[in-house]
């Protein structure tokens, strides 16, 4: 059995039938649900692995009309990644939301979302991958805005308005590539090339709306509020999942397109943009008051080094491509595990001390030390400490810099390293201070607890089995022949 | 210029006028309505373009058709925030934070 047209039908049919479901039992329904969507997806990495890629033409229909569903190893370990991420997500939230009253809308709302992140893995044509992205930025305003309080909502208002421009901006683009070309599919826009000046300006046009979604620096503005005022697990889904879907689409398009004619100066400034993120996102995490959101400015900070994958493999050696690519996909799941466990450690913390204040930390490695131990867990990753995922791919980022001899990274890798470290410090210091005398904490469930440490400790366990994702991730890819 | 290429022009107009409309104002209705004006402008260029001189062709009518769902959905769930925003805050301007 074709597994593929299942990663997106059982999400959507789930979403429909929870909505149907009393209150009570949507977290449960919800719970049996994943489990099977999360064993469709290893079953599909495990196809893939064992016959390359796969194919399915939704109802039979050929394209252009019809839908053209398509996974090889990148789309596979994205799905697998999903299910990983949202599965303790959805373990956290289960108990995190019992008796409030958004629980009732954050069921549906979040198998819209895996819905629409399955297919947006799924998608080989532009047009699918707009209303992936739209159905994706729905949900995600929508899960933002559940609190209902004036924070929130002014948070996922302003987050709607930048998705909504981001998204027809793209739109924009699709309309120029079909007009150009009389055609939608990835593939095809391969054998078209960028020669014509219509292409490019639609790639401008894409490449500035999927940026505007992914909150490149500098239109970030958006990202700390929504993540860092969302609900717990809310957050931890934006910034491991949701942010990744229109950075996937970009690498999806620029790999596409022969990187050989690609324009050099588009890549660089990509990178220059990165960099900007790095350097600003750290700095900005380590000036915030407030736990969550430091650990929202640390997600701006963290997709700058995803950018950097752009100049890397625009028009460099075939070697340093490779290690730009490996090194990239490393920093993607590492990114996700780290940052879905920091945010939920990030939420149980707050739980534990009442305060959304990094202050207020003061004493809680004694009492809660468990919490604390998930967030320097994540906190290695990300700060790329040896062992952990995120140690590895800034290694094969660093090498991919030197094979390539755009030495101008350099110092942003470092520096970016520090201030991430830094900001992981200095809420671990805070906890370690003596403050005043005070012995009540409350304590978090433990299956919130669980989640948070299994995801962190996931990104570090990442470090020493880098090489297995990193073999099926290269199954059908651009660089199938290299490393 | 064929008719069209009329149309795509059209649709570059109101593109522009809708983002000019999207970043000058404050007012989030009318941030809104500029954004809506900018969607119908890029299906017009989305059907328009595609018709050059190739007579007429039925796959960029049916995105377009799944277009106007994606921006009405889009539309209803503005509204729907910006409705509690205001009962809310009292306001019909985002603030400016930090």
């Amino acid at each position: 059995m074709n597994p593929l047209p299942w990663l997106v039908v059982l999400p959507l049919m789930t979403a429909l039938v929870i909505f149907l479901l009393p209150t009570r039992w949507r977290a449960p329904g919800s719970l049996l649900a994943a489990v099977f969507l999360s064993l469709i997806s290893i079953y599909t990495l495990v196809e893939v692995i064992r016959l390359g890629i796969l194919v399915h033409a939704l109802a039979g229909y050929a394209a252009p009309l019809g839908i053209r569903l398509r996974a090889d190893g990148f789309t596979a370990v994205m799905a697998v990644l999903t299910a990983l991420v949202t599965m303790f997500c959805a373990v956290q939230a289960a108990a995190y939301l019992r008796g409030k009253p958004e629980e009732e809308g954050f069921w549906p709302l979040l198998w819209f979302m895996w819905a629409a992140l399955n297919s947006i893995w799924l998608s080989t044509d532009l047009f699918n991958l707009y209303v992936g992205v739209e159905l994706l930025g729905l949900t995600a305003v929508g899960l933002v805005a559940l609190s209902g309080n004036a924070q929130s909502l002014a948070a996922a208002m302003r987050y709607l308005l930048a998705a909504l421009l981001g998204s027809l901006s793209y739109l924009i683009g699709v309309a120029l590539i079909y007009g150009e070309l009389g055609s939608l599919a990835l593939s095809d826009l391969a054998l078209h090339g960028i020669g014509l000046p219509t292409v490019l300006i639609a790639l401008v046009m894409m490449t500035f709306g999927l940026v505007l979604k992914t909150a490149l620096f500098p239109l970030h503005g958006w990202l700390p509020p929504a993540h860092g005022g969302a609900l717990t697990p809310v957050s931890a889904l934006l910034s491991a999942l949701v942010i990744k879907a229109s950075l996937y689409i970009l690498m999806r398009l620029w790999m596409t397109l022969d990187v050989a004619v690609l324009p050099v100066y588009l890549a660089w400034i990509l990178g220059l943009m990165g960099s900007g993120a790095v350097l600003w996102g750290g700095w900005m995490a380590l000036r915030q008051n407030r736990l969550k959101h430091l650990v929202a400015y640390s997600t701006v900070a963290q997709v700058g080094y995803l950018f950097l994958f752009f100049p890397l493999v625009t028009g460099t050696a075939a070697t340093a491509a490779v290690l730009a690519w490996d090194a990239t996909m490393l920093m993607l799941i590492s990114h996700a595990l780290a940052k879905a466990g920091m945010f939920l450690a990030a939420g149980n913390l707050v739980f534990a001390i009442g305060s959304p204040r990094i202050a207020d930390l003061a004493g809680v490695c004694r009492f809660r030390p468990f919490s604390l131990l998930s967030f320097g867990v994540a906190g290695v990753s990300l700060a790329g400490l040896p062992p952990s995922g995120g140690f590895n791919a800034k290694w094969l980022l660093l090498q991919s810099t030197l094979a390539s001899g755009q030495w101008v990274w350099l110092p942003v890798l470092f520096i970016g390293g520090l201030l991430s470290a830094a900001y992981v410090i200095k809420v671990l210091g805070h906890s370690f201070i003596e403050g005043p005398l005070r012995d009540h904490f409350r304590t978090p469930p433990l299956t919130q607890e669980f989640s948070a440490f299994i995801l962190a400790s996931a990104s570090l366990v990442l470090g020493f089995v880098s090489q297995v994702p990193l073999t099926w991730l290269r199954i059908g890819g651009p660089f199938a022949g290299g490393g | 210029m064929s008719v069209a290429a009329f149309y795509a022009w059209i649709g570059v107009g109101l593109c522009v006028l809708g983002l000019f409309g999207f970043i000058m104002h404050r007012h989030l209705v009318r941030r809104l309505l500029a954004f809506n004006i900018m969607g119908s402008g890029s299906f017009l260029l989305l059907v328009g373009l595609a018709q050059d001189d190739r007579g007429v062709d039925p796959v960029p009518q049916a995105m377009v058709l799944t277009g106007i769902v994606v921006a009405v959905a889009s539309t209803a769930l503005a509204l729907v925030v910006f409705r509690r925003w205001f009962r809310v805050s009292g306001e019909s301007i985002l603030p400016e934070d930090v």
